[in-house]
């Protein structure tokens, strides 16, 4: 399905994806789409009173890279990566409730967007600091390593963050420690209204490499493309190969949040960002390979948008938060120890 | 046992006891730490739980969050205390909001030599804890003596919360005395009296309860009667032990190394100028270091410093007034 190649990972088999697999990869897909799509409805009327991104034509990265993690492998997390989140077992309720500010979500009304980190084992606390989530997610891979555990961490992050020193610092510790951590960029071409040129001078997978990690580049848009690499960076990650990077190559079709009309970005790139939306084709892919016939995939999207239906409920019933709470949850009570 | 050598014990300790404490830093383990107090850590621990990391504090910071968050119990070890501004927002954005934002328990104590007085000039003297002492959901101590440096950092490890163990380099090598053996946890949040007194408080902590104590036995030679608090952990304050010792003398003198403005001195005289102000006799007295950077050559540092004269000249005012 690939329209975009320009270096693939090297000899990448076959993905190895029953039908089922493939149904799951779209649902996620999906779900991420539709979920988002009333979220922005949610938003333009009033009723989210916080700022709203979304991870528009961003869903094969999200979760292409998240479905080729182990049950036991945790991932740090970035505001635009829903689909990742539902691949790792977050509820589609919580995302409503957290824009709603409702008690429903874990933050209970504490953080607003898709700020909820701390998910159980799976996901790792989220800060706003994308470049700082990223050493988060290597001390989950060093706590694996001294720990002995088979265990691999990812973190997904956007291309302005190679701008930053905590990025700098997290990689080439995590290099230096061979931690089984991977990294995943979403090259969106924009960091708010400024461009990749004006944020990284040079192919981003040749600098990566400069640092002793395994780095590639895939098309962003091309969900199989991304889960084979990252399929790669995890089994090398949990082999003791070290750290590995991927870039994946996409674009923000939308503003940086739906505040922002993104009339600095070249309608051009937009246009041929939404002429390759990940979902449209992927589902198309189904459909031409025979993965899926076209009334399976009207069901399909009729049971994930039933989902959307019943998390935004589910949110909606939940009540907001109490005053009385406000000064509630500062410190963790104590556990004995040892 | 020293000062240096008790934060070693105990730290020894909680690693025997529990193989989720580890230990990195910057050359923590071959070096055995720039003051070498993890001296033979490497040999006992091994290198998978003694971690020498590159230059690099906010990663040092930000991997301790993410073990924290999987389970472990890192200790990290911020070279020199002022080294710990490069790790600002790991501390104050990711550990410290992590409870709140049901980011999960972060159990991570960040170890930072701090303090003046050892000719270290502007970039290896500073007193920090003002800096963190504005941040919801940090926890933090400061030992003065050995028996305290031992509890204080069994009781940080023990803590679930982010722990800012401060620990003061002039105490060090100056301070010996007596340290019970085995897992000796002082847990976080109580002062302690160093020195009963009918006529004044004196709120301290670090290396200026040694000054403070002095400066109080020589006023004592006078007849005046000084009540010296150690409040250890700064960050939650022990206010009831405050209050009940300022609301017997009604005289406050609040002595610490870090600056005076916007300090830990400024909280405590609010809050005891809100809550205590018909039980005070006198005007609350704070001592502390002057608006520069830490100076370095002798003659200016030592200028800097709180000295036990300027603490005695304190104690004698108030318990005049």
């Amino acid at each position: 399905m690939t329209d975009d190649t320009r270096t693939e990972p090297p000899a990448a088999v076959a993905p190895d994806l029953t039908p089922a697999d493939l149904e799951r990869l779209y649902h996620y897909m999906l779900l991420q789409r539709l979920a988002e799509e009333r979220v922005v409805k949610l938003y333009q009327t009033g009723q989210i009173v916080g700022a709203c991104f979304t991870g528009w034509g961003h869903e094969a990265i999200a979760v292409g890279a998240a479905a080729a993690l182990g049950p036991d492998d945790v991932a740090a997390t970035l505001h635009r990566d829903l689909g990742a989140r539902l691949v790792l077992g977050m509820p589609l309720g919580y995302y409503f409730a957290n824009f709603l500010g409702r008690t429903g979500s874990p933050t209970r009304g504490r953080e607003g967007n898709l700020h909820i980190g701390g998910l159980g084992p799976r996901i790792l606390l989220h800060t706003d600091f994308v470049g700082g989530n990223v050493p988060i997610a290597a001390g989950a891979a060093l706590g694996f390593t001294v720990r002995k555990e088979p265990r691999v961490a990812m973190a997904n992050f956007g291309e302005g963050t190679l701008a930053t020193g905590e990025f700098h610092e997290a990689v080439n510790m995590a290099a230096v420690l061979r931690l089984p951590l991977v990294l995943v960029c979403w090259n969106n071409q924009f960091a708010l209204s400024t461009p990749l040129a004006r944020e990284v001078v040079g192919p981003l997978d040749v600098r990566m490499a400069a640092y002793g990690v395994e780095s590639c580049s895939v098309d962003g848009n091309d969900v199989l493309a991304v889960y084979r690499a990252a399929r790669d960076a995890v089994s090398c990650a949990r082999t003791g190969g070290g750290p590995s990077f991927i870039e994946g190559r996409t674009m923000r079709v939308r503003g940086h949040s739906e505040a922002d009309d993104a009339s600095y970005v070249p309608r051009a790139m937009i246009e041929e960002g939404r002429r390759r939306d990940p979902v449209e084709r992927f589902a198309r892919h189904l459909a031409e390979t025979g993965a899926a016939t076209a009334a399976r995939l009207d069901e399909m999207r009729a049971q994930a948008l039933a989902e959307v239906d019943e998390a935004q409920a589910w949110a909606e019933a939940s009540p907001p938060p109490d005053p009385a709470e406000l000064e509630h949850g500062v410190y963790c009570e104590a556990a004995p120890w040892p | 046992m020293t000062y240096l050598e008790a934060i070693a014990d105990g730290l020894r300790h909680a690693m025997r006891a529990d193989a989720s404490v580890i230990l990195f830093g910057e050359d923590v383990g071959v070096y055995g730490g720039a003051f070498k107090l993890s001296k033979g850590f490497l040999e006992e621990f091994g290198p998978s739980r003694v971690i020498d990391t590159p230059i690099c504090e906010a990663a040092i910071v930000g991997t301790a969050v993410g073990a924290a968050l999987v389970g472990l119990r890192p200790v990290v070890e911020m070279q020199f205390a002022d080294f710990i501004s490069n790790a600002f927002t790991q501390v104050v954005n990711a550990a410290a909001t992590s409870a709140y934002r049901a980011g999960g328990c972060v159990p991570m104590v960040v170890r930072a030599p701090c303090g003046a007085g050892t000719h270290g000039g502007p970039f290896h003297s500073q007193s920090i804890e003002g800096y963190f002492f504005h941040t919801p959901g940090l926890k933090i101590v400061m030992p003065s003596t050995p028996a305290d440096a031992k509890g204080l950092i069994l009781g940080a490890i023990a803590d679930p919360n982010p722990v800012l163990y401060l620990e003061h380099k002039a105490l060090y090598r100056s301070q010996r005395g007596p340290v019970e053996d085995g897992l000796t946890i002082e847990p976080l949040g109580r002062a302690t009296v160093r020195r009963a007194g009918r006529d004044l408080t004196l709120l301290t902590y670090g290396m200026m309860a040694h000054r403070s104590l002095e400066a109080a036995e020589r006023a004592a030679a006078g007849g005046i009667e000084t009540e010296v608090i150690d409040l250890r952990t700064l960050l939650p304050l022990d206010l009831d032990t405050i209050a009940e010792s300022v609301a017997r003398t009604s005289r406050a003198l609040i002595v610490h190394e870090d600056r005076l403005r916007g300090g830990i001195g400024a909280e405590i005289a609010a809050h005891l100028g809100e809550h205590l102000f018909t039980s005070l006799d006198a005007p609350i007295a704070r001592i502390g270091a002057p608006d520069t950077p830490v100076p370095y050559a002798p003659p200016l540092e030592t200028a800097y410093l709180p000295s036990v004269d300027r603490i005695y000249d304190a104690i004698t005012r108030l318990a005049r007034w």
